[in-house]
Formats: C-alpha cells, structure tokens, sequence
C-alpha cells in the first residue's frame, strides 16, 4: 500500500502560512484548555452555567430514549421471573410476616421516640423534600460518577444539596441546569460523607471508591470497629446531609478500613427526592444498650 | 436539513462534505447519553474513536485545532471537567500530525498501532485529569473501556470509511 497524501507544504507562502497558524491555533487551544482544567480545579463552580446549558440540552434525548431501554433490560428479568416463582412465593410471604412483625415494633418505637422528644422540647428538623424527580442517565464512560436528574434551577433545586431514593442516600447535586441536574453519587471518587454505624454508634467516614463501592474509615481510635453487615446511616456532622439517612452495608473489612456497599443502587433507581441542604450540625447520640 | 448539492462538477457540497465527519463524532460523543445508568464506566469512549477514524482515513480533512471545538463539544456532552477532551485530543491529532509528517509504509495496521497508542493516552489523561480535579477515583475502572476501545477501532474505522463513500457520492 502506498503512504497516505501528506499534506503539501510546497513553495505556496499561503499555504504554509495556513499550515503555521494552524498549528499556532492548536497549540493555543492545548494551553486554553489546560488552564480550563486548572480553572475547574481551583474554582469548581467556575463553568456552572455552560455546563447547565448543555446538560438542558442533552438530557431531552435521554429522556426520550429511556422506555426503550427500560423495555429490553427488564425483559430478561421478567422471563426469568417465571422460573422459581412458587419457592420466591413461600420465601416472600416468609419474609413478609417477619417485616410485619418489626414494622410494628418500629411503630411502637416512633410513637416512644416522639414522646421522649416531646419531653425533651428537642425540636426535630423535618427536612421538607424540595423535588421528587426521575433519574435519566448517567456518565458511562469517565471516570468519575454522574447520574443525570430530570429537574433543575426552575424546580427549586441548587448545588450542593442532598438527594435521596427510596433505600438510602444517592448523592449531591453538583451542576444545575434550568430543567435537568447532575448528581455525585456517594460512590464517586471526589465523594465523602460523614457516617455512624447503627450498631455501635461509631462516627465513620464514607468515601467513593470511583467503582460502585465505597470506603469507610473509622473516626474513632480504638473503637468497636466494623462487621460485616453493619448498617452505615449519615451521621449530619458538618452540614449538607441531614442525619439518619441510611447509606451503606458494611460488604468486608480489612482493620480499620471497611468496604461498604450503597444501599441505593442507581442503575435500579427511578426517582430519586432533591432534600434542602442540612443548615447546621445537630447533636448526635449513640444509641445506649441497643447491641445486637 | 437541506443538503444543497453544487452542480458544477456534480460534487456534493462542501456543506456536506465538511458536516458528515463532525456530526458523526459528535453523534458519537453522545452515545453516553442513552439512559442505561451504570456505577462504573461500561461503554468506549466512541467520539474519540470516531475522530480517529476520520483523521486517520482522511488525513487531509480536519487541521489540528478541529479537535480542538471537537474536544470541548464532547467534554461538554460527556460532563466531563471542560478541558479535558480538549486538551487531550488536540495533542492527540498533533502527535498523528508529527507521524504524517514522516514517509513510511502505512497500512490498516500501523493505523490500528496509532490509534490504540492515542486511546491509551486519552484514557490516562482524562484518569489523571478526574484525579486531579476531583483527587478521587479508581483508576482500575478505566481498564476495561478502555481495551474495549481498542478492539472497537476497526469496525469503527470501517464505518468512518461507509460514511466516507456517502458523504462523497454523488
């Protein structure tokens, strides 16, 4: 095979001179676009509104192509449903009983709850959702982790704020277009989320892995330290995340460090709710004699 | 869209000669908008292929600071840190100029050589880059697109060739 046509250089003055400030232009270009880098490094909200005018773009074509998708994911589940449907039956109406039962613990409880902070005159900070919304997609090729929310600017939402789904904590809001957000989730490498383990009280650190799981770090010198299982609820130090939001399941630990699951899986979210950011630090208690 | 054909020489205009190769990259870009939601990255990053696809059979096409504004409409697309593509393909589509520039025997191969170094750069630059922007995250994730990309190139490159024969017929 013969070389490919280069480009003439030739003895045209045009021509070169064409050549030469193409490649001054693209030189200028690298050095723009590194310095946009460092921009978004030392000024993360610098391109808020570029960025929002293009996810408003983008996101109609996301939504619009959603129920195709849906339709071919789920239909492999819904066949496999047919298989096994009896023993799921017996194992489901099982699991039921035993939720019924602790549903009506859990009642009891809430009524105590409320009681006892009734006589403490502690006011309780019922955070008020800002918008429930469907969530459209996400960022399947970088490395870093998005998913794209189907409300923005107009419906009252602003970055930095919480987002939740129905199993536990999904994320923060990091860009806001007029009509569609962009959320962090808690598994994103730049994500961390102040936590409390159920069981022993122990304030934790979550932080994004950049690959669906999490890692928790122990605050505590010398504490309980993690087990498998353990349930993992933001503790609302610092702000931003209102207390008791369930997070993550301890899936391993290794000493200090423990690997953590999310317990809102995104690729199985529809909606998620948009919660106002948490003003300010409130106390925080472990719960006494509650070890099981 | 009205695609204007010029008559003199029964050439398709230039409008469509220069729009098909920026259009189809940009199309590939926006692969990632399709609504599957994933927690790690699943897909290639198919713009950059694309554009390879297109310097690479054309190399008289696009001058260098084309993946420039190519660069910032995926960045912008993707959601990735603006920059990011910017930089990298720009120095990506420099580096294929600086291989041009010297005469030697180029086939399909060589081709496939030079593309697979350019995703191999553009995937370490846009990791180093989510580091240094968000100090976070595994870059162990960005193996497997990444050698998916890779073996992606030449039924991409064959279709950047289909596009090709359309975009010139008559």
């Amino acid at each position: 095979m013969a070389p490919p046509r280069h480009r003439h250089r030739g003895f045209s003055r045009r021509i070169q001179y064409g050549l030469f400030f193409g490649y001054v232009a693209a030189a200028t270009g690298v050095v723009a676009g590194i310095a946009l880098v460092l921009i978004a490094r030392f000024d993360p909200a610098a391109f808020e509104g570029i960025k929002g005018l293009a996810l408003d773009v983008t996101t109609p074509v996301t939504r619009l192509t959603r129920p195709i998708v849906r339709g071919g994911g789920s239909l492999a589940d819904d066949i496999g449903g047919y298989f096994g449907a009896v023993s799921e039956n017996k194992r489901l109406h099982a699991e039921l009983a035993d939720a019924r039962r602790g549903l009506i613990q859990a009642r009891v409880l809430a009524f105590e709850n409320a009681r006892l902070k009734r006589t403490l005159k502690l006011v309780g900070e019922q955070s008020v959702p800002i918008v429930a919304a469907r969530i459209v997609g996400s960022d399947l090729a970088g490395t870093r982790r998005f998913v794209t929310l189907a409300a923005g600017r107009a419906d009252g939402v602003s970055p930095g704020q919480p987002v939740r789904a129905a199993d536990g904590l999904v994320g923060r809001i990091t860009e806001v277009g007029s009509h569609a957000s962009r959320v962090v989730l808690v598994s994103d490498g730049g994500s961390a989320v102040p936590l409390r383990v159920v069981r022993t009280g122990e304030a934790a650190l979550g932080e994004g892995r950049g690959d669906g799981a999490m890692e928790i770090h122990s605050t505590t010198v010398g504490g309980p330290g993690f087990r498998r299982g353990d349930l993992l609820v933001t503790s609302g130090v610092g702000g931003v995340y209102p207390p008791d939001l369930p997070v993550a399941v301890v899936t391993g630990t290794s000493g200090e460090i423990a690997t953590g699951r999310p317990l809102a899986e995104p690729a199985k979210l529809d909606f998620a709710i948009v919660l106002p950011q948490a003003p300010a630090p409130p106390p925080v208690a472990p719960p006494q004699g509650h070890h099981h | 869209m009205a695609i204007i054909e010029s008559d003199l020489l029964g050439q398709p205009s230039a409008w469509r000669r220069q729009a098909i190769p920026v259009v189809s990259t940009m199309i590939g870009s926006g692969i990632t908008l399709l609504p599957f939601i994933a927690t790690a990255p699943v897909l290639p990053p198919l713009g950059l292929l694309i554009a390879l696809g297109w310097r690479l059979l054309r190399p008289e096409l696009w001058a260098a600071w084309v993946a420039l504004l190519l660069g910032l409409a995926d960045d912008l697309i993707t959601g990735t840190t603006p920059g990011t593509a910017m930089t990298l393909w720009t120095i990506t589509f420099l580096g294929i100029d600086l291989i041009d520039a010297r005469p030697m025997w180029r086939d399909h191969w060589l081709d496939w050589w030079i593309a697979s170094g350019a995703i191999l750069f553009c995937a370490l630059g846009q990791g180093a880059i989510g580091y240094f922007v968000a100090g976070g995250g595994a870059l162990w994730t960005m193996i497997p697109p990444t050698f998916l990309a890779i073996f992606c190139f030449p039924p991409v490159a064959r279709l950047c060739a289909l596009l090709d024969r359309w975009r010139l017929a008559k």
